[in-house]
């Protein structure tokens, strides 16, 4: 799935990497907390959030995730979009709650972090 | 081998400062990504420094990080002048934490951090003198010896 497909998917507004809407994204994990996507993030994860100080631009940049979507309409500071815009981290936002957003991702096929993929 | 030093260079770390924490991990991943050291490396060492600027912001006055790189090791050795640990094994267990409300709100505080330090780095030890400070040591093996 590309970071474009995902936009369609979830009405999310990129807010910086309008040219980097072709980057394959493989996985995915949603959570609030940093230290949890310290803790069982990888390489290459879209990481899903609701929160929106530049820790999470700066905690993404820290595991090298592909991109991050903001849930529910959170947007992230000037700090953390500079620091984004430096470091090539595509950031989006959408106005759907965090259980929704995953669910659409998941359920179109964008597997979590363990693997684990949708099966109808 | 030589445990000849290639880079020696100390950063200082301020507490409660939360609009800066986690920039001289930042600062740290772009100097390991310049002299190339190998990429999974990179993001272990990352993840445990960042987690200990970490706790430094949340809780200590300052710290200073002694960043030491020889050709077989990462080492970074971290010293704060923080209120100490009392009890370090109920420290290190996950989910344990003494995080205050305005630390959550920055994402952190899950009772992760130093568990996740010691998962991350090739060898980790934590020294800590209630009312004094807490000082990390962090190791990375740059060849197989040791390398986790």
């Amino acid at each position: 799935m590309i970071l474009k497909d995902i936009k369609e998917l979830l009405q999310a507004e990129v807010i910086s990497g309008e040219d980097s809407l072709d980057l394959e994204i493989t996985f995915a994990g949603g959570s609030d907390l940093m230290s949890d996507v310290l803790a069982f993030g990888k390489p290459g994860i879209l990481l899903l959030t609701g929160l929106s100080n530049a820790q999470s631009v700066r905690t993404a940049n820290i595991i090298d995730a592909k991109a991050i979507v903001y849930v529910r309409g959170k947007k992230p500071d000037d700090e953390g979009i500079a620091l984004a815009k430096e470091k090539g981290i595509p950031l989006l936002s959408t106005n759907l709650m965090m259980y929704t957003a995953c669910g659409l991702l998941f359920s179109h096929g964008l597997p979590g972090v363990s693997g684990l993929s949708f099966k109808k | 081998m030589s445990e000849e030093s290639v880079l020696s260079q100390n950063f200082e770390i301020v507490g409660r400062d939360f609009s800066n924490a986690g920039k001289t991990s930042t600062s740290i991943k772009e100097i390991l990504q310049e002299i190339g050291i190998d990429h999974s490396i990179i993001i272990r060492a990352s993840i445990a420094l960042y987690e200990a600027e970490m706790n430094v912001v949340m809780y200590a006055h300052r710290g200073t990080l002694t960043l030491n790189i020889t050709p077989e090791r990462l080492h970074f050795k971290l010293e704060d002048n923080g209120p100490g640990i009392t009890d370090i094994d109920l420290a290190m267990k996950e989910g344990f934490s003494t995080a205050t409300d305005e630390m959550r709100e920055m994402g952190f505080g899950a009772g992760m951090g130093l568990p996740n330090i010691r998962k991350n780095a090739d060898r980790f030890e934590i020294t800590s003198i209630p009312g004094e400070g807490t000082t990390l040591d962090m190791i990375f093996c740059l060849n197989k010896t040791g390398k986790k």
